[in-house]
């Protein structure tokens, strides 16, 4: 479990001011969930803080140590870790092996050349041991691309878990997962809660008020308020500029 | 657990398998073609197979960056001239030896393809492409340039490399069998490769880059590191070429050349090794038939690779694979 740390970060493109000042804390252990409307600027700022994307100024910290200018291959061989909104997977691949690939970036070099990598038992038990955790495991065999959307979600999280996070970054685990699928989904990541370092970002109101230790409002690039789930529900201004048509059309 | 999950594994075993069969195969009847062509009483077209061959070493090398790393190198015929000169430049020094001749050709293809890949791979797409055809040129302009070795015209080595102080490789059917012997050993190298932990990565940064970053790895590293072992093992061929030529020159490696190998890639299935092998076989024997028939048989060669493309877009590899599933 580490503790994530982002000062003052910002981004622009062109005169958008995609990321405004933005700082907020991930206590160890916690799982920190970021809300906000459409083009807040969420899925930017966990490329930001994943490294896919190069910030203008500020700093992120993992555990003290300032990892801003690392690139994303070296922030996960440190322990932060992260899911796409967008399903990225290796189509080719079976679900064994696109996971499979991951537990080898961690454990290893990936620089051997001769001996057959499809027959690593530990490789292969580390994975299928991600991926029951994801509720995936019948699917090993299966090619990637042959997955259903909820099943991609889940590969997905398998292959962040398999990688050891001490920080996981999830972008909308749950976008497009429905139903019964959902409330499992809602149940592993909370099973997983105080393992490691959670930062959420997610759409489902009531995915985040059950997950949550902390919730962060981020609105026009800006945290407009931070604080428990009760509190920022509570909040005048959250209510204003995001929670408000929901809660009234609930009520 | 393991009933589930052996018929849904079951597709991809036989696939690698075949094709490990299929080279097999491939192998066996390139060892019987001299016997063959010698009691035909056409010996000569030993030399000719001599010749598919060393392009069959070079074909399979660039599938391994082509096909597996998803890189295509338009500057690859660089190498073959690479191998090719430093049979002509080591021997006028005395050094004669197939061996150190094949070291000289990889630790200089190695330098080369180190350093023109770490610019090339800055690139992605038809930049690549480029970029590796510039560098290619550079390597064919500066052998032009080269007039102690002929130059434009080439130069006529006066006798092939000595295998361990023997003049054995004078005879073409052993020239045949070593080109051969390394081509079966460079497969079993590039087999295993693409089955290591290694290919794993390489084969997944072809799949997904995005993703690849995600879970930890660094593409760059994995990329270059292949290109150099494709650029090596493309030299080795040009080391056996420049022996069954008995000539070096830098049309071996003009971008021509370099295109050639990629059509071969294409025609045998990208991606599959034994289909490369497959792809210069049928290339060059188009090359030989057609040529015989007539003067315009690049014409013709052109019309059956764009059918070959259109009915088959993986190539030779994917009609047989076809064929057998109808069975």
């Amino acid at each position: 479990m580490s503790r994530l740390d982002i000062t003052h970060l910002t981004k622009s493109f062109g005169a958008l001011k995609v990321t405004d000042d933005v700082s907020l804390t991930a206590e160890p252990g916690e799982i920190h969930a970021i809300i906000g409307p459409n083009g807040a600027g969420k899925t930017t700022l966990i490329a930001q803080i994943s490294g896919q994307l190069a910030s203008d100024s500020g700093r992120i910290a993992l555990d003290g140590r300032d990892i801003t200018g690392t690139s994303m291959p070296d922030r996960v061989h440190l322990g932060l870790a992260r899911s796409f909104q967008i399903t990225q997977t290796l189509p080719g691949f079976t679900v064994l092996e696109n996971v499979a690939l991951a537990v080898q970036a961690r454990h290893g070099s990936s620089f051997r050349f001769w001996a057959p990598v499809a027959t690593e038992a530990a490789l292969n038990d580390a994975a299928m041991r991600a991926l029951t955790e994801a509720g995936l495991e019948h699917r090993a065999e299966a090619r990637a691309s042959a997955l259903s959307h909820g099943e991609h979600r889940r590969l997905e999280l398998a292959c962040a878990l398999a990688t050891e996070p001490s920080v996981l970054l999830l972008d909308e685990p749950l976008a497009g997962v429905g139903g019964e699928d959902a409330e499992a989904f809602v149940a592993a990541l909370a099973a997983m809660k105080g393992r490691f370092t959670m930062l959420l970002i997610e759409h489902d109101m009531d995915a985040v008020f059950r997950l949550a230790t902390r919730v962060s409002v981020l609105v026009y690039g800006r945290i407009i308020a931070t604080g428990t789930p009760e509190a920022v529900r509570a909040d005048a201004a959250v209510r204003a500029a995001y929670l408000g048509e929901e809660e009234e059309a609930s009520a | 657990m393991t009933d589930t999950a052996a018929p849904a594994a079951a597709p991809r075993a036989p696939a690698l398998a075949g094709r490990v069969k299929a080279a097999a195969i491939l192998f066996v009847l390139f060892a019987l073609f001299p016997p063959i062509v010698t009691a035909a009483g056409d010996p000569f077209l030993v030399l000719i197979g001599t010749r598919i061959l060393a392009y069959a070493i070079a074909a399979m090398a660039l599938d391994l960056i082509l096909g597996y790393g998803a890189m295509v190198s338009f500057g690859h015929a660089a190498y073959l001239g690479f191998g090719t000169y430093a049979v002509a430049i080591l021997s006028s020094y005395g050094v004669s030896d197939i061996l150190l001749q094949m070291l000289g050709a990889v630790l200089i293809s190695a330098l080369f393809a180190l350093v023109t890949g770490a610019i090339s791979l800055r690139t992605k797409g038809v930049y690549f492409i480029m970029i590796t055809l510039a560098f290619g040129q550079m390597a064919f302009f500066f052998f032009i340039s080269l007039s102690a070795y002929g130059g434009d015209d080439g130069y006529g080595l006066s006798q092939r490399s000595t295998l361990f102080g023997t003049q054995v490789l004078e005879n073409d059917l052993a020239l045949f069998y070593a080109t051969l012997a390394v081509l079966i050993g460079l497969f079993a190298l590039c087999h295993r490769i693409v089955g290591s932990r290694f290919g794993r990565v390489l084969t997944g940064i072809r799949e997904n880059p995005t993703r690849m970053e995600a879970i930890g790895y660094s593409p760059f590293r994995f990329q270059l590191t292949a290109f150099v072992i494709s650029g090596c093992m493309t030299s080795v061929a040009g080391v056996l070429l420049a022996n069954q030529a008995e000539f070096v020159s830098p049309a071996f490696m003009s971008w021509h050349r370099s295109g050639e190998l990629i059509v071969m890639v294409v025609l045998g299935g990208i991606g599959t090794l034994a289909g490369a092998i497959g792809g210069a076989v049928a290339a060059l024997v188009l090359e030989e038939v057609l040529g015989m028939a007539t003067d315009h048989w690049r014409l013709w060669f052109g019309v059956f690779l764009v059918l070959m493309v259109l009915f088959s877009p993986r190539g030779i590899t994917g009609l047989v694979e076809q064929i057998r599933r109808r069975k």
